[in-house]
């Protein structure tokens, strides 16, 4: 299988569902002259034109806002916030109207549009580019939420969401972009909602997503020196939470660790002990751990990012210390 | 009025009434506490609405506001289902899933009322934009308010509008008070419509309670947006008559003003005066339609009543598409 780069298996999602659906196209500040920050829209204006590669104003709410209408009007928008911290920016069009439009017209017009939102911590860019923010959205009924970490995923999860009648946020993890990975030739959808076990195991869940499922293989591999056996589960999408993947696996393990990039308090893994606490507390032979940032903005200087990031070594000294 | 085709004025007539009817019952089922949730009411200011919506066809899109009733049935909203949907029945526009702040009918444009003041600018400038991308003549209106201006969904939609001349138009209903706040007192300029020329567009201002005058003016811009010259805005100086909302206690001003306001104001009375001072309409032909109306309302009210709510499992359906 071929190898490549995270922001060019979106480029190649990009490409082939705009080439499938004349309505699909994309929008955002610096997308087309600049080809995008990361890289992940070059190319796109020289095959589809400046009309379907739309750089915008720096107007984030005008920009999802308009994204909105679009759908509404017949179009499969994309659109691009440049750094997900922007989205706080547009909230009201991404709560209010996007997520809730369906619904609150009584299912009279679906909301084809995505947003993607570059995240996560990249190059000491400090606390309003580096968040991660997946959270909120979690908690949005209407919204999905996809989060892919490695270039397969990135590319089929993007397909299935342009594909999707509701309005998708996909997180890409800025230091993701240049990361190599093998990409299958032809049609490469992978199904929202539904998330992967990326090694078998027997031992403990480690449920993660992004950026941190690297982090946590390196774990993982001090762990099996050690003897243990993880299973992991890469989550790839956070809403709806595939509760079903992580309630099999805690049956089997009889342990539970989560670990992400965002802040702990109130995150991704809060929803995912709550639910195991709920529906599947009798399979637990030992308290849930869970891997987070501290409560704490995302700092600038190297040593203070350090300490904020979640490493591989506190994953695994968390999950030894059960064993 | 001299030179006014005669079903136009007819027309002009039974959408004012309709919606001076439409929200007079609202407001004694609101009062009498059987309907529930808020209601804004758009009593006198029914002379925009209609003016605006005749120049559009049900092709053409619009997005309105909290205070949507109007905006709906001038576009061509089923009154019955817009009655239910207020009384929160299944057999409602949304199946009583939004109620008075979001009734939407996609099958006329009417792209839905929107509980967020400013909600309506980048949504109608966004189906302005499929519409151009799609090259159909279709056309976008967004009705907002005085308070929304100052918002900066106005700023970013007016701009990215100008930037990409969508066919798009602003309409600013002007009624001088933003919930509670008075227009002088929260607008930095004297007009809405100067605002327009920070944005390169035209901006224009007009008498919102003359149906005519609002017609011409909505009709050049709408003429000037389908042909591709772009966005405009246009502000339409009204007065709210009625409440923020229905139950308003309204400590920031004298019934006494609104009173007088609404004596020299109301477009009803006062199209009623114009088109029979110069026998356009005859007295008989206004009370025709005047009956005809209130026979649909009577029929949409007792629809609404008649109507069940909607099943508690309906909580689950159209979450996703």
């Amino acid at each position: 299988m071929r190898e490549i780069t995270f922001a060019q298996a979106t480029l190649e999602a990009m490409e082939e569902e705009m080439t499938r659906d004349e309505r699909v196209f994309v929008m955002g500040e610096d997308i087309a002259r600049q080809g995008g920050i990361f890289g992940q829209f070059k190319g796109l204006p020289q095959k589809f034109g400046l009309d379907r590669v739309k750089d915008t104003p720096i107007s984030e709410t005008a920009i999802v806002g308009a994204g909105v209408g679009a759908a509404l009007g017949g179009m499969r928008p994309v659109v691009d916030m440049h750094f997900a911290d922007f989205m706080g920016v547009a909230m009201d069009e991404l709560f209010n109207q996007m997520a809730k439009i369906h619904f609150m017209f009584g299912g009279q017009r679906p909301v084809p549009v995505v947003v993607r939102a570059p995240d996560g911590l990249t190059n000491q860019a400090a606390a309003q580019h580096s968040q991660s923010i997946e959270a909120w959205f979690l908690h949005i009924p209407g919204l999905k939420v996809v989060i892919p970490s490695n270039p397969a995923d990135a590319k089929g999860l993007l397909k299935s969401a342009i594909r999707d009648d509701n309005p998708v946020i996909y997180f890409e993890h800025k230091r993701l972009f240049p990361v190599k990975g093998p990409v299958p030739d032809g049609e490469v959808l992978v199904p929202i909602g539904k998330a992967a076990v990326t090694k078998p195991g027997k031992d403990i869940t480690i449920v993660s997503y992004s950026y941190t499922m690297r982090v946590v293989m390196d774990a993982v591999s001090i762990l099996e020196k050690d003897g243990i056996d993880p299973e992991v589960i890469d989550l790839r999408t956070i809403s709806p939470i595939d509760k079903d993947t992580i309630l099999n696996s805690v049956a089997k393990t009889r342990k539970l660790a989560i670990a992400h990039e965002a802040v702990k308090q109130g995150g991704v893994g809060a929803e995912i002990a709550a639910i195991v606490a709920e529906e599947g507390l009798d399979y637990l032979d030992a308290p849930v751990l869970r891997f987070g940032a501290p409560f704490t903005p995302v700092p600038f200087a190297r040593t203070l990012e350090a300490a904020y990031r979640v490493k591989a070594e506190d994953i695994y000294s968390g999950i030894r210390a059960l064993f | 009025m001299v030179g006014w085709d005669e079903e136009l004025l007819c027309r002009f007539y039974r959408t004012m009434v309709t919606i001076r009817f439409f929200e007079q019952t609202v407001e004694k089922h609101f009062l009498a506490g059987e309907i529930p949730g808020f209601v804004h009411l758009y009593i006198g200011e029914e002379a925009i609405a209609t003016g605006v919506c005749a120049n559009l066809t049900t092709d053409d899109y619009i997005a309105s506001t909290h205070r949507g009733h109007g905006h709906s049935i001038a576009k061509g909203a089923d009154v019955s289902r817009m009655m239910a949907e207020i009384f929160g029945r299944k057999t409602g526009y949304c199946k009583g899933k939004g109620g008075s702040m979001h009734i939407a009918d996609f099958s006329v444009g009417m792209l839905g009322a929107n509980g967020v003041v400013g909600g309506s600018l980048p949504l109608a400038t966004g189906a302005a934009l499929a519409a151009k991308m799609l090259r159909q003549k279709r056309v976008a209106v967004a009705f907002f308010g005085d308070g929304a201006s100052n918002r900066g969904t106005f700023h970013e939609s007016a701009n990215l509008a100008s930037v990409w001349k969508l066919p798009v138009i602003f309409l600013c209903e002007n009624n001088q008070y933003a919930s509670t706040t008075p227009y002088r007192s929260s607008t930095s300029v004297e007009d809405i419509a100067d605002r327009a020329r920070g944005y390169g567009m035209p901006g224009v201002i007009v008498d919102g309670n003359d149906v005519f005058a609002v017609y011409e003016a909505a009709k050049a811009a709408v003429e000037r947006a389908r042909g591709g010259g772009g966005p405009s805005l246009v502000e339409a100086k009204t007065y709210r008559i009625k409440g923020h909302f229905v139950g308003d206690p309204e400590l920031y001003r004298s019934k006494e003003e609104v009173q007088e306001i609404f004596a020299k104001t109301d477009p009803i009375s006062r199209f009623e005066r114009q088109v029979s001072s110069e026998g356009s309409l005859s007295r008989e032909k206004l009370d025709s339609i005047k009956l005809e109306v209130q026979e649909l309302i009577d029929k949409a009210l007792a629809f609404a009543k008649e109507s069940p709510e909607p099943d508690p499992s309906e909580l689950f359906s159209d979450v996703y598409a």
